[in-house]
């Protein structure tokens, strides 16, 4: 069995985000990690490993630093690393991103594919089904629970106010939540056989079967007009009013000073 | 010269201070309190490879350095000087004598489930007649047939009872040194279980409480001859040898009690508001946290020269790392005596109150002062190689 997960190497908004003077992202101020929900992903991806012996190949696109949160998915068990760079495939967008990693992925063989359900920094859950609809495969997001039965999947899909039990035949791309496991920590000897493991690192050349009008900052149809930090809800109030008249009269009362009414 | 740490130093830092904060920093206070081994934060240390840092793969261990090692001590002890020092004797005291002195039998058999974390390991030299004069040793063994036959006791020991595999050192007999007749020491492997090794009382200590310290008792306690660690006569040597890493253990167990004192300093003087202000604004406040991060950082230059002379010397044996230990352990101990007293001073009556971790920060860094040699013993190792 096969496994590819892709993840992202994402600012840390612990710590709320900062912006350059532009409002553009400033990367270098903030802390770089692996996108939670892709760290979830690859967990059950390593859960696999154990269970199967899946074979794991993490992949990213991004800058040659990525290849940091490369190293930390060896240094947790994965077995092999896969940074896909290129000046020209800078400024993509979901679309662009997605393309020029289905490109990647053309070039491998595998079984399951498994990406986050969101980036921290972007928040769009746009990548992993545009991955899944470039290579013509079956999707199943927000994954809680994954279960391998022969050549399916049965994956627990997390919904609104219930779940919905979904099967489907692999190849297939899931799309992994943070709530999906807790990601096992590196080992001291896996963090130094990581630093001295080969990346394979791919460029623009690499990619199969993909048109430049897809790639980079050209091939992306998203235009950024502004981005800005969530704004961040209160602590908000509690109340317990005597009788359900009281509770009306309460939030009638807060909606009239608030002008909603 | 380079102070730049190599990138899986940074990586293994990152690693153990997650681990530390999210697996360790939750229980310190509740196994201080209550005096309770962390046997579950063990579990998962063993789990991550934490009990075998320095080992090479082929023992069972990670196959990393002596500066990884330290570096987890310090941030495991940064939150929990209990948990570090479990880490510490049972890596340094235990594994170290073993995998250096012990036949390939021996290591297979023991090295392989200590680096594991299957088992845990323990050290015993100090008895209630000797402590820093190790030469005072009055447990024996003696041989008969297949057996060497244990009598005596051994105390303040570290992971005692919780520990399955014993370092002991027992008297074999008596030899000539310079016309002066000296007890001939020998080391021994002694296993949790084998009939006649009990243990005795538990030490209720000022700090370090969750980690269990105990007697142990050896009454005709009979082990395999074959558990002779080293030459019969070497025990003085092995156990030299084996404090000297242990102090690197300790010497970061300090520094991280050090560091967790100054962290949890900073964060409290940025709140605390007295006279209108953040106490992190007045000027007597700067100036300690200065001195405080100033000696930090320069205990922690010892300690990492020493762990990597330590390294140098599993590369060259003839390198001798025991004055830098020395020099590593005095100095790292007394800044976190120092440091851990300013960081309860700044938190004024908060920092007397046990909800506080400087409190026990505290108490916790009086000890590296005092075990595995005292800060006067190693003013004499230091003095020795001066005036030699």
């Amino acid at each position: 069995m096969k496994v590819i997960v892709c993840i992202k190497q994402v600012p840390d908004t612990k710590g709320g985000v900062k912006f350059n003077p532009d409002g553009t992202l400033d990367r270098g101020a903030m802390l770089a990690i692996m996108n939670p929900d892709d760290k979830a992903g690859l967990e059950a991806a390593l859960r696999l490993k154990d269970q199967y012996g899946a074979e794991v190949t993490v992949l990213t696109m991004g800058l040659p630093k990525a290849s940091d949160v490369l190293r930390e998915a060896l240094a947790m068990g994965a077995d092999k690393g896969i940074l896909v760079t290129d000046r020209v495939l800078g400024g993509a967008d979901t679309w662009a991103t997605s393309s020029t990693i289905a490109g990647a992925i053309r070039n491998l063989e595998y079984d399951l594919i498994i990406t986050g359900r969101q980036a921290i920094d972007g928040d769009t859950a746009q990548v992993g089904p545009q991955i899944a609809e470039h290579l013509n495969i079956p999707v199943i997001s927000y994954a809680q629970e994954i279960k391998i039965d022969g050549d399916k999947v049965i994956v627990k899909r997390q919904y609104d106010d219930r779940y919905h039990m979904l099967e489907a035949k692999m190849p297939c791309l899931i799309t992994a939540l943070s709530e999906l496991n807790d990601p096992r920590y590196m080992t001291p000897g896996g963090i130094f056989d990581a630093v001295q493991a080969d990346i394979t690192t791919w460029g623009r050349a690499d990619l199969k079967d993909v048109d430049d009008a897809n790639l980079g900052l050209a091939g992306s149809p998203t235009k950024i007009a502004k981005a800005s930090d969530k704004v961040r809800k209160g602590a908000g109030e509690k109340v317990v009013p005597d009788t359900p008249e009281d509770a009306v009269k309460y939030i009638v009362g807060k909606l009239d000073e608030k002008h909603v009414i | 010269m380079d102070f730049t740490l190599p990138k899986e130093h940074e990586m293994a830092r990152q690693l153990f201070k997650d681990f530390a904060e999210n697996e360790v920093k939750p229980l310190a206070q509740e196994v201080d309190q209550e005096h309770r081994f962390p046997r579950e934060t063990v579990e998962k240390m063993a789990k991550y490879g934490f009990m075998g840092i320095p080992v090479p793969k082929e023992y069972g261990g990670q196959g990393c350095d002596t500066l990884t090692y330290a570096m987890c001590v310090e941030e495991l002890s940064k939150v929990c000087g209990t948990t570090g020092v479990i880490v510490s004797a049972h890596t340094s005291l235990c594994i170290d004598p073993i995998l250096t002195f012990g036949s390939e039998e021996q290591k297979q058999k023991y090295v392989v489930p200590l680096a594991k974390g299957e088992k845990l390991g323990a050290f015993g030299l100090t008895e209630p007649g000797a402590g820093t004069d190790a030469q005072g040793q009055q447990t024996k063994a003696v041989l008969d047939g297949d057996e060497w036959v244990l009598n005596g006791s051994k105390c303040f020991i570290t992971n005692g009872k919780e520990a399955d595999v014993y370092v002991i050192f027992a008297v074999t007999g008596k030899v000539e040194k310079r016309g002066r007749m000296m007890k001939e020491i020998s080391a021994f492997i002694v296993e949790k279980g084998t009939p006649g090794f009990t243990f005795g009382t538990k030490e209720n200590k000022m700090g370090i409480c969750g980690s269990a310290t105990y007697e142990l008792i050896f009454t005709d306690c009979r082990i395999p001859k074959d558990n002779l660690l080293g030459q019969q006569g070497k025990g003085f040597n092995i156990a030299m040898h084996t404090l000297d890493g242990g102090r690197i253990g300790i010497a970061a167990q300090a520094l991280g009690l050090a560091g967790g004192a100054l962290e949890t300093t900073i964060n409290y003087v940025k709140e605390r508001k007295q006279f209108g202000k953040a106490i992190g604004g007045f000027q007597n406040t700067q100036f300690q946290l200065a001195d405080m991060a100033t000696k930090v950082e320069a205990a922690k230059m010892l300690v990492y020269k020493a762990a990597r002379k330590k390294d140098e010397y599993k590369k060259d044996p003839k390198v001798s790392y025991s004055v830098e230990a020395a020099m590593a352990k005095l100095c790292a101990a007394e800044v976190a005596m120092e440091v851990t007293t300013k960081a309860v001073q700044l938190h004024g009556g908060y920092g007397y109150i046990k909800e506080y971790d400087v409190e026990r920060m505290m108490r916790d860094a009086k000890i590296t002062e005092i075990y595995e040699g005292t800060s006067e013993v190693q003013r004499m190792v230091i003095s020795a190689a001066l005036l030699k």
